[in-house]
Parts: structure tokens; C-alpha cells; sequence
């Protein structure tokens, strides 16, 4: 009884907090984004928090993420330091424009949109939609569905800011851009960010999304991205999670494809208490390409749950989903990965994999990789293992004397290596690397600048 | 070429049923509706002992309070449960004692089905305990079987005569509140099959039951119990096929298995009831609950099921692998054709240590049709060195029709060993070109690949049965091909 009584106050609490704060929250968005609110709350009332009845959230307990000594802040951010002093992102080589999202806002929200070279434009969401109002609009809120989730609703209802990135026409963008998520606060915090990137025609960029804390505070994120990405773009997303194990992150990416587009996301989950990713690829255009692949590592009593819905709406499209995973400890997880294949999205090639290595028995998994194909003429396969390491690889070594520590480890790195390898920014790719050996050796593998020394 | 493939295609697409027919014999019917009463008349109806009774009323009780799950990728017309006839039984004014005695239109049912009786009972060695609706009607072979102290009878019969035996095993595999239809069927079975085999006795023949469901309106619920004892082996057979009636028509069976130490069950089912016609009016909804339980270490439950009618089809055969090196197979062949769906596959779940499963399931879809696998594979947290492989194949033939895989695989152990793996493809234009060039025509080819790729499963079944779905393969899907 008590789990109905606290999704009835989950709920009733954030109505009551939109109600409360609705102009609060107007005033530090933008009209646009403000327009949307009253629709997504209503959504939001209909459909509730998600139970873990529905076939979505059948593992991940999301009532629970839901702490009632969470804050929420949507008045002007206070921030008390220099953000640059105590963050500095350490990753040798890495050449990128950073952007700073701090607790889910934009960190210089006066800052106007800045231009790089080609005519890209990156900048906060909430100045975009005041200042190129006509793009804003065409793709705001367009991609997201909240498709029986209500928690898109609620990102809808309550997001004020994110980051925007707007690829003209055949822009080429060199150097990577990173995107730094920064939770950091006094108190206990929830935070809403909302994230749109638009790649036109012929562009090409790559993106880096890093998530840190750096306050041992109990924080909660839930962030909307949208993408999309237009005939022959390309656009690839690397987004490394790596926040303190008191935290809980709720994400969900919405991408659209146009034809011959090709787009590549790797998400590796390193820390972080509860995560659950969702992501929505639909391949809209003839001949696009989507490979989502995802890493995760978890100890302790981590939760990581990946969810992805590949929905093949043309004909001729490509897709693959690689998702690995390491379980130690009494962490647990899940996959859930789709493929749908419309009933005109002939000579759809498909492919999805999951691989799982349970290390203790304390720790669990639970895969769920599955085809709705309407369409004759298509190759669709996937595949799932979950097991150990093979004692045959184990064994080899250990005749050629290394020991089983060693090798044990040795294996493991080049499980995940399959993933990791193909990051490719390639200093990034470099420090994912070590922070996963660094991972698996069970040493500390947050990134050196953390000043957080949390388990 | 592929006009003339598309044309082989509607062919073996646009074969009719070949059972539908429907015999006119008396029946003795409770009217429409339920309710409590209607639960006690059954229950007199039968001569049953208060324990089933109450039984009954317990499950009802416990229905009354359920829903519908809804989670199914199904599209399932709203059925009105006080709109259904729950009992029915051919009308006998006394037991027949010999063959002779039987209704002569009802053996010439079974005639018509290619299930003749006597031919069976002298040539093929089966001992057939025929059900029409819900009353066996006649069982053979008892006596041979009663020799090894096999009990082999109806359900009625068994609770009659076998009260200690069913009261112990009866809902212990599913309980009448495992969902909703095993809590329906709890609380209104009509009858059913019932075999005991004791310890370390080998069945010597396959044990079979042919069901029908025949009167109009008449929900089947049928109510099957197998307990194979320390050390026995028994294969048992279970073959479906109905008349051609236009309203739809409900089935919810429960079946329940009991596999003690180092005993060995096979139970094979061939399902081809009317799947409705080719706009998918009618057609039997077949949301059945099956599910074995290898309770004694060393013990083995395999599953062999070829699935060709009703238009809805919704049952997933399970193993619960208790005992310690308890294995489960699970081979299946669903076919859907027209405006027929399935949601159908298995669920293996690991209790026991060292325990191990195998799950092949091929589905093949045509016309408007939907066909899904779902299933559970789950290794529970003691199931120490648990291995699981399954393989999930779809062919689809048409443009139309839909074929979907829902596997759940929940590891709970670290020694586990789960694999899974399933492609979605369709006939290939190489394979028919090989064909062709080897001087087999398209059609042969056709007929030739899609048997190829249910052989695997087919060769699971019984001798018995492998013609009969064979033949059923080729009526619901290949036409005159093949």
C-alpha cells in the first residue's frame, strides 16, 4: 500500500509545484518553451509516475528516485564561486568548445548564442528561442513523444534551459564539442535540463556530454535531448556518466534521421546511483544509419537500465545496438533494446547485441532484446549472453603465467574494449579507456579534477 | 520469378480449413452465465467430492476480484464471460462398455478427422482417450495400462476414484490464482485428462488425447494433470482440431506437469483449431495455461508443440526446473496465416542447481497475421551453474504480416550461462534460386524450405504425430505445394 500512497504525493507534489512556481518558471525560459507547458502537464497528470506494472519500467523501480527532500530551484541561480576554479576538465589533448550546463542550467545565461566557424551556432536553449525563434519552433518538442512516458511530460512542463546546437547547411564542425554537466549544490537537488541539436543538410559535428557531481549532495536529473539530424548529416554523440553514487539520472534522447544521415551515440556508465537512459532513434529517410552502443560498469548497489527503441520507418535503413555491461558487487541492471520495422521500411538490416558478465551472484541482469518486424524483406537478428569469463581464455593465460587477477582483468578490458574502441574522439576514447581499466581494478576512476572523494 | 513466387505464395496462403464441419449430437447444457450456482451444478453434474467444490468456488471467488491482462501484443475483441455456455456434454444415457456402444456419428467425427478410433486402437498402439467437448467418451488401452499400475483416465474420473491423488497434485504446478484464465478454468473445468505413472514404471505407448470442441458457444476448459513418479518415462500426445463455427469461441486449459526424481515426461501438442476465416470472423481465442514442474532432482520435462490454428493464440508451456540437473526442452512451430495472432513461446525458470534448458522456437507468419514470441528465460539467485540457449527464428511470407520476438532473460546468478540469440528473415531469392537450378520448380521449393525450417522441431514430435503436422504444415500454409 505504501508504494500507491507515494506515487499519489510523487504526483500531486509536482502539480502542486507547477502550479506554484509556473511564472517563476515562465520568466527564466523563454515563450516558446513556455507554450508547451500546459499540454505536457496535463500529460503528465494522465499518465502519473511510471510503475514498474508497465512493460517499460518493469525493472527500474522510478518511484523510489523520487526523494522528497529533493529541492527544486527555478528562480535565478545563485552561483557563489567560479565555476572554472574548481572544474577544469583534465583529459590531455582534448581540444573541444566547452559549454557548461550547471545543475541543469545554462551556466552564463546572458551570454549571447556564439558562432563558430561555418555559421554553427551553440548556446543556451532559453536564448535561442528568443533569438531565432523560426528554427527553435520548427523543432522544439517535435521529436520528443512522451508515447505513454510521463517523465518527458514532466521535463516538458518544468525545463527552463539547456544546451542548443544549430549545424547549418553543410557546416563542418572540427573540433569536438563538450557539453559538461555539472550538479553541484548546497542541498539535496533535482534538476531538469532540456537539450536540442540540429544538424542540417550535409553537416557534420561530434558532441561529448560528460555528467559529474561535485557536491556529495543526492541529486536527480531528468534531461530531454532532442536530435536531428538532416539528409547526409552526420552527427556523432559520446556521453560518459560519471556522477557520485548518491545520485540518480533519468535520460532520455529522442533522435529523427533523414535519408543517408548517419548517426552514432556511446553512452558508457561509469558511476552513478540509479540510471536509466532511454533512447528513440527513428529512421526516417531512406538509407540512414544509426549505431547506438552503450558500456556500463557497475559496483556497489548501482542500477543501470538501458532502454532503446530503433524504429526503422523507411526503407533501406541500417541500424546496430551494442550494449555490454559489467556487474559487480549487488549492482544490477537491464537491457531493453527494440527494433520495429514499419510495414514499408523494406531491406531494413538490423542487428542488436547485449553481452552481460555477472562477477558476483549478488549482482543481476535482465535483458530484453526484441524484434516487431511488419515488413518482409528485411534481415533483422539480435542476440543476448549473459555468463562469465570464458575459462578457456582464463586458462590460456594462466599457463603462460599471468596471474588470474591480471587476466581476469585483462579479459574483462578487452570485453569492454569492443565498446570503448569505438568512441571517436579519440582523446576522449583515450581516457574512457583508462577510466575503465582504472574501473575494473576497482582503483578510483572518477576524473582527477573531481574534488569529491565519495564511495 | 517473383510473380510466379507471389502467386505460390496466395496459394499456400489462401488454403481454407480443411476440419471445419460440425456434428449434430445432443447436448446436455448448463445455460449462459456464471455465477455461483452455476459452479455447484457443475459440480453435481459430476458427482464430484466436496473437496472440488470447494475448490472451485475458491478460484471463482478469486477470479471474480481479477482482470484481464492487457499486456499482450494482441488485439483481442472484449469477451463477455456471462455469455458463454460453461458446460456441455454429449448426451449418453448410459456408459458405453464397448467401442460399439459409442455414438456412431461421434466416431465418425473422429473418422472424418483421420483419428479412426478402432484403426488406432488395433494398429497404431495408442491408447486414445478421446474428448469431445467435455466428457471423455471413451477411453482405450486402460486395461493394458492398468496392468503397470498407469492410471490413465478422465479428469472426472480420477477425482471419482483417485481423490488423494488429485488433491495432492492438483493446482500445486498452477494455482488457481496463478492468473486469470487458470483461475476461470479452476473454477468451471469441465473435465479432462488425468495420468499417474508410478515408479520406475517406462510407459510403453504414447498416451494421447484428441480434443474437439463442438457445441456452440461452449467455452472448452479443459483441465489435464500428468505426475510421473521416481524413475518413470511417459510421452504424452495431445492433438486439437474443431469444427468451423462462425462465433469465436474461448479455450482456457490448464495443464499441469509433475516430473519427480529422474522421471522423464514428453508432452507434445498439435493445435489446429479453426483459426476463423480469411477476413478472421471466428475462430477459437486458445489462451491456455501449461506448465511442468521438475520437482525430483535429474528429472526432464521437453515440450514439442506444432501450432497452425486458432485465431488468437496466447499460452507460453513452462518449466519450473526445481530439482537439481532437472533439464526442459521447449520446441515449437507456431504458424499464423490470414488475421490470425499468436503470443506464444515458453518460460524456463531455474530453481535447482546445475539445471539446464533449450528453447528453438520458429515462427512463420503470412498473410494479415501477427506472430510473436515471447519469453522468459530466469535464473533465480541458488540456480548455480544454470545454462540456458535459446533460439528464436521468424520467416515471414507476405508483406503484411508482422513476426516479433519478446524475450525476457533475468539473471540472477553469476555462474549462469544464458544465451539467446533470433533472426528475422524471409524465404531468400538464392534459396529458390539454387532450387530452381537444380531442376526443383518454385512451388516444390517453397514447400521444400519452409519444412526444412520447421524440421528441426517437427523431428521432437512423436512418429504419430510428425505426419499429422506435417500435413498440417502443408494445409495451413503450402497449399498444393510441397
Amino acid at each position: 500500500m505504501s508504494t500507491v500512497k507515494q506515487e499519489y504525493d510523487v504526483k500531486k507534489h509536482f502539480l502542486e509545484l507547477f502550479r506554484e512556481n509556473r511564472s517563476v518558471i515562465d520568466s527564466g525560459s523563454a515563450p516558446l518553451m513556455n507554450k508547451q507547458r500546459e499540454g505536457a502537464i496535463e500529460e503528465f497528470e494522465r499518465l502519473g509516475i511510471p510503475s514498474q506494472k508497465s512493460e517499460k519500467y518493469r525493472y527500474a523501480d522510478i518511484n523510489g528516485v523520487f526523494n522528497p527532500n529533493l529541492s527544486k530551484s527555478f528562480g535565478v541561480q545563485k552561483v557563489s564561486f567560479n565555476i572554472h576554479d574548481i572544474f577544469e576538465c583534465d583529459i590531455p589533448d582534448l581540444d573541444t568548445n566547452l559549454i557548461l550546463l550547471v545543475n541543469g542550467r545554462y551556466f552564463n545565461k546572458e551570454e549571447p548564442l556564439r558562432e563558430l566557424q561555418g555559421g554553427i551556432i551553440t548556446g543556451s536553449l532559453a536564448r535561442a528561442s528568443k533569438d531565432m525563434p523560426q528554427i527553435v519552433e520548427k523543432y522544439y518538442n517535435s521529436a520528443a513523444s512522451t508515447e505513454d512516458d510521463s517523465l518527458v511530460a514532466l521535463n516538458t512542463a518544468f525545463a527552463q534551459d539547456g544546451v542548443f546546437i544549430y549545424l547549418p547547411k553543410d557546416a563542418v564542425l572540427e573540433k569536438p564539442l563538450q557539453i559538461v554537466n555539472i550538479m553541484i549544490h548546497e542541498t539535496d537537488l533535482m534538476a531538469q535540463h532540456r537539450n536540442l541539436f540540429i544538424a542540417e543538410e550535409n553537416s557534420s559535428a561530434k558532441v561529448v556530454v560528460c555528467d559529474h557531481t561535485l557536491s556529495p549532495n543526492k541529486f536527480l536529473t531528468n534531461g530531454v535531448t532532442e536530435i536531428y539530424a538532416a539528409s547526409n548529416s552526420n552527427f556523432d554523440l559520446s556521453k560518459i556518466q560519471n556522477e557520485h553514487n548518491g545520485s540518480a539520472q533519468l535520460s532520455h534522447t529522442f533522435l529523427e534521421q533523414e535519408s543517408e544521415s548517419t548517426v552514432f551515440t556511446n553512452t558508457v556508465s561509469l558511476h552513478g546511483g540509479f540510471v536509466r537512459n532511454n533512447m528513440f532513434v527513428r529512421l526516417n529517410g531512406e538509407g540512414s544509419e544509426n549505431h547506438t552502443l552503450g558500456l556500463y560498469l557497475a559496483d556497489k548497489t548501482q542500477y543501470i537500465d538501458n532502454y532503446v527503441k530503433i524504429d526503422h520507418a523507411s526503407p533501406g535503413c541500417s541500424s546496430r545496438q551494442l550494449f555490454k555491461g559489467v556487474m559487480d558487487d549487488q549492482a544490477s541492471g537491464s537491457f531493453n533494446g527494440t527494433i520495429v520495422a514499419r510495414k514499408d521500411a523494406q531491406k531494413t538490416n538490423a542487428y542488436q547485441a547485449n553481452n552481460n558478465i555477472l562477477l558476483t551472484d549478488d549482482a543481476r541482469i535482465n535483458s530484453r532484446p526484441q524484434l516487431e518486424i511488419y515488413a518482409d524483406d528485411v534481415k533483422c537478428s539480435h542476440g543476448s549472453t549473459t555468463g562469465q569469463l570464458d575459462e578457456n581464455a582464463m586458462f590460456y593465460m594462466r599457463s603462460r603465467g599471468i596471474p588470474e587477477r591480471e587476466a581476469r582483468l585483462l579479459l574483462m578490458y578487452a570485453f569492454a574494449y569492443e565498446v570503448v574502441n569505438q568512441i571517436h574522439v579519440k582523446p576522449l576514447r583515450l581516457r574512457i579507456d583508462d577510466l575503465v581499466n582504472k574501473r575494473l581494478r576497482g582503483e578510483l576512476s572518477r576524473c582527477n579534477n573531481c574534488a569529491m572523494n565519495c564511495e | 520469378m517473383k510473380k510466379d513466387k507471389d502467386k505460390i505464395l496466395g496459394k499456400v496462403t489462401g488454403d481454407e480449413y480443411k476440419f471445419g464441419f460440425y456434428t449434430d449430437i445432443e447436448q446436455d447444457s448448463i445455460g449462459r452465465g456464471l455465477n455461483e450456482d452455476v459452479i455447484r451444478k457443475i459440480s453435481e453434474k459430476k458427482n464430484e467430492p466436496e473437496f472440488m467444490l470447494e475448490y472451485r468456488l475458491k478460484a471463482y471467488r478469486h477470479w471474480l476480484n481479477m482482470e484481464m491482462p492487457g499486456w499482450a501484443n494482441l488485439n483481442i475483441p472484449p469477451i463477455d464471460y456471462q455469455d458463454l455456455i460453461y458446460y456441455s456434454a454429449p448426451k449418453q444415457k448410459t456408459k458405453p462398455g464397448s467401442l460399439d456402444e459409442v455414438d456412431p456419428e461421434l466416431i465418425e467425427t473422429f473418422n472424418k478427422l483421420g483419428i479412426p478410433l478402432e484403426e488406432q486402437k488395433h494398429l497404431a498402439g495408442v491408447a486414445v482417450d478421446a474428448v469431445m467437448d467435455s466428457v471423455s467418451v471413451k477411453t482405450t488401452f486402460k486395461e493394458t495400462l492398468a496392468d503397470l499400475g498407469i492410471i490413465f483416465c478422465s479428469f472426472s474420473e480420477a477425482v471419482r476414484e483417485h481423490p488423494d491423488l488429485v488433491k495432492k497434485y492438483l493446482g500445486s504446478v498452477v494455482p488457481y490464482a496463478d492468473n486469470f484464465f487458470a483461475a476461470l478454468n479452476s473454477a468451471v473445468f469441465s473435465d479432462g485428462s488425468f495420468c499417474y505413472i508410478p515408479k520406475d514404471v517406462h510407459c510403453p505407448m504414447e498416451l494421447s488425447t484428441y480434443f474437439r470442441i463442438n457445441a456452440a458457444n461452449t467455452g472448452q476448459f479443459e483441465r489435464t494433470l500428468v505426475v510421473a513418479e521416481k524413475g518413470s518415462y511417459v510421452s504424452y500426445m495431445e492433438g486439437c482440431t474443431a469444427p468451423q463455427r462462425d462465433e469465436n469461441q474461448l479455450h482456457a486449459a490448464v495443464v499441469e506437469i509433475v516430473a519427480l526424481d529422474d522421471a522423464h515426461v514428453k508432452y507434445a501438442t498439435v493445435q489446429n483449431w479453426y483459426p476463423g476465416d480469411k477476413e478472421g470472423k471466428g475462430g477459437i481465442y486458445n489462451f491456455v495455461t501449461k506448465r511442468g514442474i521438475c520437482k525430483g532432482d535429474n528429472s526432464k520435462i521437453s515440450w514439442a508443440q506444432v501450432e497452425t490454428g486458432s485465431s488468437i493464440t496466447w499460452k507460453y508451456p513452462g518449466t519450473v526446473l526445481k530439482g537439481n540437473n532437472s533439464k526442459s526442452e521447449f520446441y515449437s512451430v507456431a504458424v499464423t496465416n490470414n488475421h490470425q495472432q499468436a503470443d506464444t513461446g515458453t518460460k524456463m525458470i531455474h530453481l535447482g542447481k546445475n539445471t539446464s534448458s533449450i528453447i528453438v522456437s520458429k515462427g512463420i507468419s503470412a498473410g494479415y497475421s501477427n506472430n510473436s514470441y515471447r519469453g522468459l528465460v530466469k535464473v533465480a539467485r541458488g540456480a548455480g551453474n544454470a545454462r540456458n540457449f535459446s533460439q528464436c527464428d521468424s520467416l515471414l511470407l507476405g508483406d503484411k504480416c508482422g513476426a516479433h520476438t519478446f524475450p525476457y532473460i533475468e539473471t540472477d546468478n553469476k555462474s549462469a550461462v544464458v544465451e539467446h540469440e533470433a533472426t528475422t528473415s524471409k524465404i531468400g531469392e538464392d534459396q529458390i534460386f539454387y532450387c530452381n537450378q537444380r531442376g526443383i520448380s518454385t512451388e516444390d521449393a517453397v514447400g521444400l524450405i519452409v519444412n526444412g525450417y520447421a524440421k528441426e522441431v517437427l523431428n521432437k514430435l512423436p512418429m504419430e504425430f510428425a505426419v499429422e503436422a506435417q500435413k498440417l504444415l502443408q494445409v495451413s500454409l503450402e497449399g498444393s505445394v510441397g
